[in-house]
């Protein structure tokens, strides 16, 4: 006579019910899909809250021309898994459009040049809503961030006058060219969404997982080099053993001196980060943190 | 305690708790919620360090565990819009979700939007000054928006020589006052947020008190039973139809569990239409479940091929909601620009049924400092509570918000700018 469920499966029912919302409250709805574990979770409960249907929502990718390989890759894998359309929006197209500007100078990024990209993929194909992995615990700014998030006709967010949420009524009511960025997993921890991946064995790129490649360190952070990242003048390239913790431009995500190639070990990774971690690499996280908030900036 | 967390086999028995936090200005919020975090160690070294450095700028004496959660403060000081804040933290047991409110009476709407989704209410008291106006204003929020559980913190002990006599006068002036309020389940911690007195570790100073500590309450409450039970209520989000050759016929009713529990076999009417039929399959993500309650999201198949879509409410046949297109409901209000317009019309949003209605009376308006009811006084305005008597345009299928929070609740939005502008609870 225990009608009690635990906390990831209360948080998984909340996010499913929030998806529900979108499929039955917009008529344009899609999922923003950046390659990160946060957005493959994201098609993951994508795929329960509808089967046996389809998940109801394409994939956006506003690519930067800087990813991974193992994330195009991985992008490509997944969309015809779910069987879904896959959408790509360029940022070298909006770029080469006058739309968006490269940025200059030796630590150049393309995540704000996704923006615009963005906002044409969504003029383009007339979504109305776009789902998205961002959690309230990234930061303190999104600590208010809703669920449903309005967006005015020019794609922008006003903090300071957001509808009040109340309860599990959620208010997707809009005019015509604004649009909602949704945010099914804002309850959910860094710790909430490993365990989950890990319980539910969710697939992931492989560069989550401990693996030795060439890198270099520059500025006190480990950057695997590839196409984007060549060895400046000084600079030793090494066979290192790393994971990533997130999935951005292979220009600026760090990697993490790792052995951690199980899911097992990486929960044990992820838990003791808090302790230990942050204070022996603390400018590591910092730049991490960084890197993070320009991705945000970029996508919501 | 750090290992346990990321056991598999343990964090699997977790539970989620909703909480919100009330208290005047001063009356060591920020300092409980910093004492919460980081004596169940949630806070990371970084952050320390960085909360250590600024409490050293400041001349504290101690550490000033109030920046921990520094980001609203600032904001209050620069008087920026205040809205909710949600923080997170979890111990072997339990994850927790804050919903951190200012706790002035211009930030009612927020307290109102953090109270709706939680749990339990902590509600400090300042040891000094005992229940004021804001004690029965908070408390008055966290009645009418049914929070199951309430902990009223008696805070800074410490500055009142650890009294056993002024925690008991405290605690019994509240009971008189909330005696008039609909408050299950009332506990009183005596504590010091400044010292951790009774938040995560027992007191020294407080021999005579034999209750629990703060935490070990949050952790061990029962919260089971805060979802409803008895009443089988699912109100139907989308239909799911695949339309391929393997699941040609499949028709799948996708929703959450708003009350009572669901199985295969059960008898169910469908609302508004009346059709009878039975329960085919429960089922979440294509495994049969064996039921289903509140919170659960699921998939519900039925034995007939009758008509259901979203807004329709799928019950156990006899045991039906009300029904309803005359409701009375209290409301708070949450527009800044207009007040409540008595014969305005609204668009209404209730479980996953979207229709319209019209105010048809403003039956008075709630002094939320004292409860009295201002007969005279109709003109509802932002922050304001009343009770409202409306007409909807199609019937709703409904039980007092006493009884059930999610079928119980609706939203009021205006329609010229889609903005939700009132929260409302409907009487029994
Ligand atoms: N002596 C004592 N001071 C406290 C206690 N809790 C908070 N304070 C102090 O009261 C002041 C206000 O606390 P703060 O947490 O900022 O209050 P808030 O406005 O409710 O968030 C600060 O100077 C705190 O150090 C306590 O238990 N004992």
């Amino acid at each position: 006579m225990a009608y009690n469920i635990n906390h990831l499966n209360e948080l998984e029912a909340e996010a499913i019910y929030v998806m529900r919302e979108v499929a039955a409250q917009f008529e344009k709805p899609a999922i923003l899909f950046s390659g990160g574990k946060d957005s493959i979770l994201l098609t993951h409960l994508a795929k329960k809250a509808f089967f046996p249907a389809k998940i109801p929502f394409p994939l956006v990718h506003i690519d930067t021309g800087h990813n991974f390989p193992e994330t195009i890759e991985f992008r490509d894998y997944l969309a015809d898994l779910l069987d879904a359309k896959l959408i790509v929006g360029s940022v070298q197209e909006a770029i080469d459009a006058g739309l968006a500007v490269e940025e200059k100078g030796a630590n150049a990024s393309r995540n704000v040049a996704q923006i615009p990209a963005l906002l044409k993929a969504i003029e383009d194909h007339q979504f109305d809503a776009l789902l998205g992995g961002a959690r309230r615990d990234e930061e303190k700014a999104r600590a208010k961030e809703r669920f449903f998030s309005h967006r005015d006709e020019f794609g922008q967010w006003d903090p300071k006058n957001q509808r009040p949420e109340l309860w599990n009524i959620f208010n997707g009511k809009k005019h015509f060219g604004e649009h909602f960025r949704i945010f099914p997993i804002s309850n959910w921890t860094e710790l909430d969404v490993w365990q989950y991946i890990a319980k539910e064995n969710i697939e992931l790129p492989k560069t989550y997982y401990s693996h030795v490649r060439p890198c270099v360190v520059r500025n006190g952070t480990i950057l695997a080099v590839s196409e984007f990242v060549q060895p400046r003048e000084g600079e030793e390239v090494k066979d290192m053993q790393v994971r990533f913790r997130t999935m951005g431009d292979a220009t600026i995500t760090g990697a993490y001196l790792s052995d951690a190639d199980t899911m097992e070990k990486i929960i044990q990774e992820v838990a003791s980060a808090r302790e230990t971690e942050r204070g022996n690499r603390a400018d590591d996280k910092r730049s991490e943190t960084a890197m993070e908030d320009r991705k945000k900036e970029g996508y919501f | 305690m750090e290992q346990e967390i990321f056991n598999a086999e343990s964090y699997s028995k977790m539970e989620l708790l909703r909480f919100t936090t009330a208290g005047s200005v001063d009356d060591g919020k920020s300092t409980l919620i910093g004492r919460l975090l980081y004596d169940s160690k949630s806070i990371f070294e970084d952050q320390m360090e960085a909360v250590k450095v600024s409490s050293e700028r400041r001349g504290d004496e101690n550490i000033n565990l109030a920046l921990v959660t520094d980001g609203l403060k600032s904001e209050r000081e620069q008087g920026i819009t205040i809205d909710v804040a949600y923080r997170y933290f979890s111990t072997p047991k339990r994850k927790f979700i804050i919903a951190d409110t200012p706790g002035h009476i211009q930030y009612t709407r927020n307290m109102v939007t953090g109270a709706s989704t939680a749990n339990l209410a902590i509600i400090l008291v300042d040891a000094r000054h005992g229940v004021v106006e804001q004690t029965k204003r908070h408390s008055l929020i966290a009645s009418l928006l049914g929070i199951p559980h309430v902990v009223i913190c008696i805070n800074k002990m410490d500055l009142v020589d650890f009294s056993e006599e002024t925690f008991n006068k405290i605690k019994n002036d509240y009971k008189q006052f909330a005696s008039k309020l609909n408050v299950k389940d009332v506990n009183f911690i005596p504590i010091s947020a400044l010292l951790g007195d009774n938040v995560v570790n027992e007191s020294e100073n407080m021999n005579w008190y034999k209750g629990t500590t703060l935490m070990y309450h949050l952790e061990n409450v029962h919260i089971a039973n805060d979802h409803n039970h008895i009443d089988s209520r699912f109100p139907v989000q989308t239909v799911i139809r695949p339309h391929s050759d393997e699941y040609h016929d499949y028709r799948g009713y996708a929703g959450r569990v708003a009350g009572g529990v669901f199985k295969k076999g059960d008898d169910v009417t469908i609302l508004p239409s009346g059709f009878t039929s039975k329960i085919k399959s429960v089922e979440f993500a294509g495994k049969p479940l064996e039921e289903a309650y509140s919170p659960m999201s699921i998939t519900m198949t039925l034995e007939d091929n009758v008509d259901v879509s979203r807004g329709d409410m799928i019950v156990r046949t006899g045991n039906m909601p009300e029904i309803s297109q005359d409701i009375d409901a209290m409301i708070c209000w949450m527009d800044d620009k207009n007040p409540l317009r008595l014969n305005g019309k609204y668009s209404l949003m209730h479980t996953t049924k979207s229709c319209r209605c019209v105010v048809k009376e403003i039956v008075y308006k709630m002094d939320v400092n004292n409860l009295h009811k201002l007969e005279d006084d109709k003109n509802i305005g932002l922050n304001d509570i009343g009770r409202i008597k409306i007409r909807t345009t199609q019937p709703l299928f409904f039980d007092a918000y006493n009884r059930n929070r999610i079928t119980g609740s609706f939203i009021l939005i205006e329609e010229g700018t889609n903005v939700t502008v009132g929260a409302c609870m409907i009487r029994s």
